[in-house]
C-alpha cells in the first residue's frame, strides 16, 4: 500500500495505510470475477464516442491570459510558478527559479 | 399568477418573456426558496447573488429595449461545483480546490447564459464526483427533501435537490456512472444522461474522461429537452464531442415500440416495492401501445468491477494535476518537490478520492496493467455488445434506476463496496456510452415515509431523442412527476411546510 501511495504521490500514514489496505483487499477480492472471464480475442474499448482523430485547422487561436492563470497559483514569482528546488542542491536551498515557498 | 416554484423552466421563461414576471423577480424568488430551505438541505456550496442580479437586470433592460428573449429567458439555473463559470468557485467539493475560482467559462455554461439562463450558484457534490450519496463532500452531505435523514443520492446531489426542492426549475449535473440518474431517482425528478459526446466537456473538471457527460435535471421532460437543445452540439474545444447539431426533440407516441426488459435489472434480491413500481410503469407503457420483450445483458455482473477499474484508472491520471503548483491548496513537506506534492495531496483529498486514486494507480502499475486495466477495457467491449445484441430485439430498455430508494445518511459510510453497488443498473449504460433518462415512477412507503422511485429508460448510441420520447409519453400519462417533496418550495408561498 505504501508503494502504491508513493506512486500516486500520496503521503499516507501508517494507520491510514492499514485501513485503506483492508478496504482495498475486500474490493479486489470482489473484482476478481473479471479474471474468470474469457476475453481472448476481444478488442479493448478505448473510447465511448466512436470519434477518431478529430482535427482542426492548424491556425493559432487566443489562449487564456497568463495572468488569470498565474494569479490562481498558491505561490508565484513574476511570470513563474514558484516551487521547491527541482534539480541540484540539497533540495532545501533556494534555487534560481524561486526555490521553496516561504 | 403562479408562484415561482410551481413553474417549470419552459413556463417561467414564457412568463418572463411576456412581461408577466421579470428576471429580477425570478432571482429574488429563487434566493428566497434557497434561504428558506438550504439551511436544512445543503444543496448549495455558494450562491453568487450580485452576479445573478446583474445578469437579471441586463436581461430585463434588454427586454424593455426589444431584444428578443432566449429560450431560457430569466430562468435561474444551478451548476454542479465541477463546472467552470469565470469568477465562480468550482471547488469540486474538495479542500484541494477550496477557494479556486474558474478562470474561464465552460461551453455548456456559456450556451445556457446566451439562452437567457441565470446561474445562481454552485451545488454540493461528492468530492470530484466520486460517490453515490454526497457524503464524500468535504463540506458535509446534501439532504433529501423527501426525508432529511436520508441521502439525496450522488454525486450530483445539490443540483438534484435544487430542482426537487423548487429552488431552481433546472440544474446541471455530470454523470460518470449514474451521478445524475441516481440522484434524480432518489429525489423524484427527471435526470437525463445523453449519449457520450453529445454535450461538450470543455469546462467540466475531469473525473473519468471516457465516461463523464454533462446531464440536466428538471421537474418536466419538456425542460430536459429545452436544456438539451441549448447545451448540446459540436464544440471544437472537446475532441470527443460529436459533430452533430443541437438535439431536437422527437414527437410521437410509443405505439408498437419495443421495450426490452433486461432480466439482470430485476434480480431476485431487488426490493419488492422497487420492483412493483417499475413493473407498474412497464404495464402503463404497454397500455400506451408499447410492447415489452424480455432481453438479457449477460455481462451485467461484471459491470461494477469493470467500471471501478476503468473510472479509477482515468481518475488517478486526471487528478495527478492537483499537486500544489498551479492551483488550489499547497502544503510544504520536508522542502523537496516530491514531498510538497505528497503532503499537498494527502491534506487536500478526502478518503474516497484517495481510495480511488490508489486503486487506479494500482490497476495501471507495471505488472498489473494487463491483468486489470486492459482486461477491464475488453470486458467493457463485452458489456457494449450485450446492449447491441439486446437492441436487435428492442428499441429501448427499461428497469429501475437504483436498486433501492434513498437510504439513510451514514448507512453505507464505512462500506465502500456497498456504496458502489448503488450503481449496478446505471454503470453498464455509462460504460457503453448510451443515452438514458430516469423518470419518476411512483412512491414507496418506508416506515411511514414516502420516497420516490425512478425508472431508467436507455437507448442505443445516439438515440437520445427516442429515449426522451418514451419518457415523455410516460410522463404525460401519469402524475408521478407532479408529486412534490415535503420540503418543496419556500414556506412563504404556502407550499410544503417544515417537518
Amino acid at each position: 500500500m505504501r508503494r502504491i501511495a508513493a506512486l500516486a504521490r500520496l503521503d499516507i500514514g501508517v494507520d491510514e495505510a492499514q485501513v485503506l489496505g483492508r478496504q482495498f483487499a475486500s474490493i479486489l477480492v470482489q473484482f476478481q470475477v473479471l479474471a474468470g472471464l474469457d476475453v481472448e480475442g476481444v478488442e479493448p474499448m478505448t473510447g465511448a464516442s466512436g470519434a477518431v482523430n478529430v482535427l482542426r485547422e492548424d491556425v493559432p487561436v487566443p489562449s487564456l491570459p497568463a495572468e488569470a492563470l498565474l494569479s490562481r497559483a498558491p505561490a508565484r514569482e513574476g511570470d513563474f510558478y514558484r516551487v521547491p528546488l527541482v534539480v541540484g542542491g540539497e533540495g532545501k536551498d533556494v534555487g534560481q527559479s524561486g526555490g521553496r515557498a516561504r | 399568477m403562479s408562484t415561482y416554484s410551481d413553474l417549470d423552466a419552459t413556463a417561467l421563461a414564457a412568463a418572463t418573456a411576456s412581461g408577466e414576471r421579470t428576471a429580477r423577480s425570478n432571482v429574488e424568488d429563487c434566493l428566497r426558496v434557497i434561504d428558506a430551505r438550504d439551511g436544512e438541505l445543503h444543496a448549495f456550496l455558494s450562491t453568487e447573488r450580485e452576479a445573478a442580479f446583474a445578469l437579471a437586470d441586463d436581461l430585463d433592460r434588454g427586454a424593455r429595449a426589444g431584444v428578443p428573449p432566449g429560450p431560457l429567458h430569466g430562468v435561474p439555473v444551478a451548476l454542479k461545483s465541477n463546472m467552470c463559470l469565470e469568477g465562480f468557485e468550482a471547488n469540486c467539493a474538495s479542500l484541494i480546490l477550496k477557494g479556486w475560482r474558474a478562470p474561464y467559462t465552460a461551453t455548456f455554461v456559456q450556451r445556457l447564459i446566451d439562452a437567457g439562463a441565470i446561474p445562481i450558484g454552485m451545488t454540493n457534490m461528492d468530492e470530484f464526483a466520486m460517490g453515490s450519496s454526497s457524503e464524500n463532500s468535504a463540506f458535509g452531505p446534501t439532504r433529501n427533501p423527501w426525508d432529511k435523514k436520508r441521502t439525496s443520492g450522488g454525486s450530483s446531489a445539490g443540483s438534484a435537490v435544487s430542482v426537487a426542492a423548487g429552488m431552481t426549475p433546472i440544474a446541471l449535473g455530470s454523470d460518470t456512472g449514474g451521478s445524475v440518474r441516481q440522484p434524480a431517482a432518489l429525489c423524484g425528478i427527471h435526470g437525463f444522461k445523453p449519449t457520450y459526446g453529445r454535450v461538450s466537456r470543455y469546462g467540466l473538471i475531469a473525473f473519468g474522461s471516457s465516461l463523464d457527460q454533462v446531464s440536466p435535471f428538471a421537474r418536466s421532460l419538456r425542460d430536459i429537452e429545452l436544456v438539451m437543445q441549448v447545451i448540446s452540439g459540436f464544440d471544437a474545444n472537446d475532441s470527443t464531442c460529436l459533430d452533430e447539431p443541437a438535439l431536437l426533440p422527437e414527437h410521437g407516441d410509443v405505439k408498437g415500440l419495443r421495450i426490452g426488459v433486461p432480466k439482470e435489472w430485476f434480480p431476485d434480491a431487488l426490493q419488492r416495492d422497487v420492483r412493483a413500481r417499475c413493473e407498474e410503469a412497464l404495464a402503463k407503457l404497454r397500455e400506451l401501445g408499447a410492447v415489452t420483450v424480455p432481453v438479457s445483458l449477460p455481462h451485467t455482473q461484471y459491470a461494477i468491477p469493470t467500471y471501478y477499474v476503468v473510472a479509477t484508472a482515468e481518475a488517478s491520471s486526471n487528478l495527478a494535476r492537483y499537486d500544489g503548483v498551479r492551483y488550489g491548496m499547497r502544503r510544504d513537506g520536508d522542502g523537496s518537490l516530491q514531498s510538497m506534492f505528497a503532503h499537498t495531496r494527502e491534506a487536500g483529498f478526502g478518503a474516497e478520492v484517495k481510495r480511488r486514486i490508489l486503486l487506479g494507480t494500482y490497476v495501471l502499475s507495471s505488472g498489473y496493467y494487463d491483468a486489470w486495466y486492459m482486461r477491464a477495457l475488453k470486458v467493457r467491449t463485452l458489456l457494449r455488445r450485450d446492449f447491441e445484441e439486446a437492441f436487435e430485439h428492442c428499441d429501448v430498455v427499461a428497469g429501475p434506476t437504483s436498486p433501492e430508494p434513498a437510504f439513510e445518511i451514514g448507512a453505507k459510510a464505512d462500506d465502500p463496496l456497498a456504496m458502489y453497488l448503488s450503481d449496478t443498473m446505471t454503470v453498464p449504460v455509462s460504460l457503453s456510452g448510451l443515452p438514458a433518462v430516469s423518470v419518476p415512477c411512483g412512491l414507496v412507503d418506508v416506515a411511514g415515509t414516502k420516497l420516490p422511485i425512478g425508472l431508467q429508460i436507455a437507448g442505443p448510441h445516439r438515440a437520445n431523442a427516442r429515449v426522451l420520447r418514451v419518457a415523455r409519453a410516460f410522463e404525460q400519462a401519469t402524475d408521478f412527476a407532479r408529486a412534490r417533496a415535503p420540503l418543496f418550495g419556500g414556506a412563504m408561498f404556502g407550499r410544503g411546510g417544515s417537518k
